[in-house]
């Protein structure tokens, strides 16, 4: 009996490796042989652990699975039988190009991953010539999935015209904004896929090394990573003769160590070389003198994991899906207060509040939801009245807001807003690369001052808005230039959360 | 820093630090490499550091204290790191944070008087789904609530 159960982190944080345990002993029991394969997530956190058993063929789900179900999904007696899970809204509402496998293969499988179209992209790219490659990805529109929004095909460009003995791929995957878990899912789902898109990535630009630098609070997916590129090596993916074309390519993991900042590309190469991760001035670019001074390209996760399948299907094909400028799909991370959190791929251009009451479902607490914080710690609270703006990335500017690396959490009519908008400018104090004193100085700053108003003092307010100005102008990354960003956007659509204190004094 | 410890091994010290030459960059890896083998980063190291790679005390001791994830003492038998980002805080995260840290009569970055425990902010762990979220070493768990903090208090040996 063909059993699946995910080694996804989510699903182990909710109890997976107690669930495998439960079906071993159940099938002791029953008398049948178990094949457990440890697949990725399908993105449905509120289903996890999510196991699926084959039957005839057809993968049916049961979840949330506890221990104590193991018996009764064996004999699908199982009062948590969701059917079959391709059938299932969530899922039959996506268009799955990045995360097509996973959840579905065996993430370490490379007979798996060949099976579900691995490496045809790769194969595709290695007929064609740097130059070309490169004008695929401009077909494709891909933009930088990382926050920035910047053309990949420019980018890939740049390296690709600069010279030098030797460039570099930079997959970052620093995946440091709360709300976000596309880049882990992906890598503990279906890292071959990073892996092929690096090495398109290097193929294409000329770059024969390259290096993912990931966050250590991410210890699984490092894991995984790891042993994705000793299996990679092994069948001849990646090394001197990349799947026999006389070209190289070859790749490291290398783990963070707890700085967000670290997330932004020049500090991150700062941190690769084994220095402080301060933000370096542009330019000079990273594409042009990157890692340690030399060509570089430093893309995303998403990013990079999607090339793959722009090479699989076509680039034209990938850039029919979307809106305006925004082409292809948005890996949605929907989290926080979300009766249906998780992970949901589709093209650009659903609006929030499609996302936030169809697909989430409303709030966990089933209270009103009061805002949704799409983009991460530097992105804007929304409110419910912003909830018809599109997701991509000028439509989301147009109201408010970014987009960022797509993730959205949700706060019920609980949420302090003013408690919120001093947690941005707490987090911007603590992680501060303390290059530009308007980002180190100004967040404590920030903080002092949000203290005030919580105290009653409304002269503080013009204070705040000031003092975001200031940050906002006077910083070299977006740290300190957009941490006014959830502030003012607190302030802005609940002046409420801030009057209270002041009323209640007078 | 902390004082010299004569139960540190030079010679692992060296081995660790050659095994890491031929990287780019190897001052991250070495570093991650030297806190796994002895739980914190020892002072001993510091002079075969700076001289295999050519660089200062000051520029050594500046990398280690920009990062949190690098120590220059040993942590508790356990390091407990609770999630204190806003998708966590948006479904109870800082009440739990502070009943915790409450509970053990710590603050941030404290260890337990039996040496179990430290416990450490962390700013999300992908899991923001199923939050509240924490991390026990390699270990994560999600949606907590007093009930499974507690277990895994007990579990740590708090
Ligand atoms: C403070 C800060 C943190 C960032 N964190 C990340 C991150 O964790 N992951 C990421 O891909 N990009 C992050 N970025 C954006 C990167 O600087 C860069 O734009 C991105 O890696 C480029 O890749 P892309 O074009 O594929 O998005 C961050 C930027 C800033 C200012
Ligand atoms: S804005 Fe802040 S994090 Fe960014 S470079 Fe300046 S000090 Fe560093
Ligand atoms: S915000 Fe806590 S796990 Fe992401």
């Amino acid at each position: 009996m063909k059993v699946y159960v995910p080694m996804d982190s989510a699903a182990k944080a909710l109890g997976a490796e107690d669930v495998v345990r439960a079906l071993r002993d159940a099938a002791a029991q029953q008398g049948v042989t178990l094949d457990i394969v440890r697949n990725g997530s399908r993105g449905m956190i509120w289903l996890e652990p999510l196991v699926e058993v084959e039957i005839d063929g057809v993968r049916h789900g049961f979840g949330p699975a506890a221990p104590d179900d193991a018996a009764a999904i064996l004999d699908n007696s199982s009062a948590k039988a969701l059917g079959p899970v391709e059938d299932l809204d969530w899922m039959k509402r996506q268009t799955r190009l990045t995360f097509a496998r996973v959840g579905v293969i065996d993430p370490l499988s490379m007979d798996d991953y060949r099976a579900h179209g691995g490496l045809a992209g790769l194969r595709r790219a290695l007929a064609m010539t740097g130059q070309d490659i490169v004008d695929q990805v401009k077909t494709s529109g891909l933009r930088g999935r990382g926050g920035a929004g910047f053309p990949t095909g420019i980018k890939w460009q740049t390296v690709h015209d600069a010279g030098g003995p030797q460039k570099y791929i930079v997959c970052n995957a620093d995946e440091g904004d709360s709300g976000t878990f596309a880049d882990r899912m992906i890598m503990e789902g279906d890292p071959f896929t990073l892996i092929e898109g690096m090495a398109i990535a290097g193929i294409g630009v000329g770059a024969t090394r390259g290096y993912v630098y990931l966050r250590s609070e991410y210890p699984d997916a490092i894991r995984v990573m790891n042993a994705a590129v000793e299996i990679a090596r092994k069948a001849g993916v990646l090394g001197a003769d990349v799947l026999g074309s006389g070209r190289a390519y070859d790749m490291e993991i290398r783990v963070g160590a707890g700085a967000y900042v670290c997330g932004e590309e020049t500090s991150l190469l700062n941190s690769l070389e084994g220095k402080r991760g301060v933000v370096r001035a542009k330019p000079p670019l990273p594409a042009l003198e990157g890692f340690l001074g030399r060509p570089t390209v430093v893309n995303n996760v998403i990013s990079l994991a999607t090339v793959p399948v722009i090479f699989e299907r076509g680039a034209q094909h990938y850039a029919d899906f979307g809106t305006g400028r925004s082409r292809g799909t948005a890996t949605l991370q929907i989290a926080g207060n979300v009766a249906r959190g998780g992970l949901f791929e589709t093209a650009f251009g659903i609006s929030l509040g499609e996302v936030v009451n169809d697909l989430g479902g409303g709030s966990a607490s089933g209270r009103p939801v009061k805002a949704v914080q799409v983009g991460g710690p530097l992105g804007a609270y929304m409110p419910v009245s912003s909830f018809d703006a599109p997701l991509g990335y000028e439509e989301m500017d147009k109201a408010g807001g970014l987009i960022g690396h797509a993730g959205l959490v949700v706060f019920d009519d609980s949420a302090d807003m003013l408690g919120m908008a001093r947690f941005a400018m707490e987090f911007c104090a603590v992680e501060s690369c303390g290059k530009c004193t308007p980002c180190r100085i100004g967040a404590v700053r920030g903080v002092e001052t949000i203290d005030r108003i919580r105290r009653g003092d409304g002269a503080a307010i013009p204070i705040l808005t000031d003092l975001c100005e200031t940050m906002k102008d006077g910083s070299l990354c977006a740290l300190g230039g957009l941490t006014p960003m959830p502030v003012m956007s607190a302030l802005t659509h609940f002046p409420d959360d801030f009057a209270t204190q002041k009323e209640a004094a007078e | 820093m902390a004082l010299p410890d004569t139960a540190i091994d030079g010679a692992e010290i060296d081995r660790i630090i050659d095994a890491h030459m031929h990287l780019e960059g190897p001052l991250l890896p070495l570093l991650h490499a030297l806190q796994h083998a002895f739980g914190f980063v020892p002072a001993q190291a510091m002079g075969p550091i700076t001289a295999a790679l050519n660089i200062t005390r000051a520029e050594l001791h500046g990398v280690i204290s920009f990062y949190h994830d690098f120590r220059d003492k040993p942590a508790g038998r356990h390091v407990l790191k609770v999630c204190r980002a806003e998708a966590c805080q948006a479904v109870g995260g800082t009440a739990l944070a502070e009943a915790t840290l409450a509970k053990l009569g710590l603050d941030w970055h404290g260890t337990t008087a039996n040496g179990a425990v430290t416990i450490e902010p962390v700013y999300c762990l992908g899991l923001c789904a199923c939050a509240p979220a924490v991390m026990v070493d390699d270990r994560v768990v999600g949606r907590v609530d007093t009930a499974r903090m507690d277990a895994i208090l007990a579990e740590a040996g708090a």
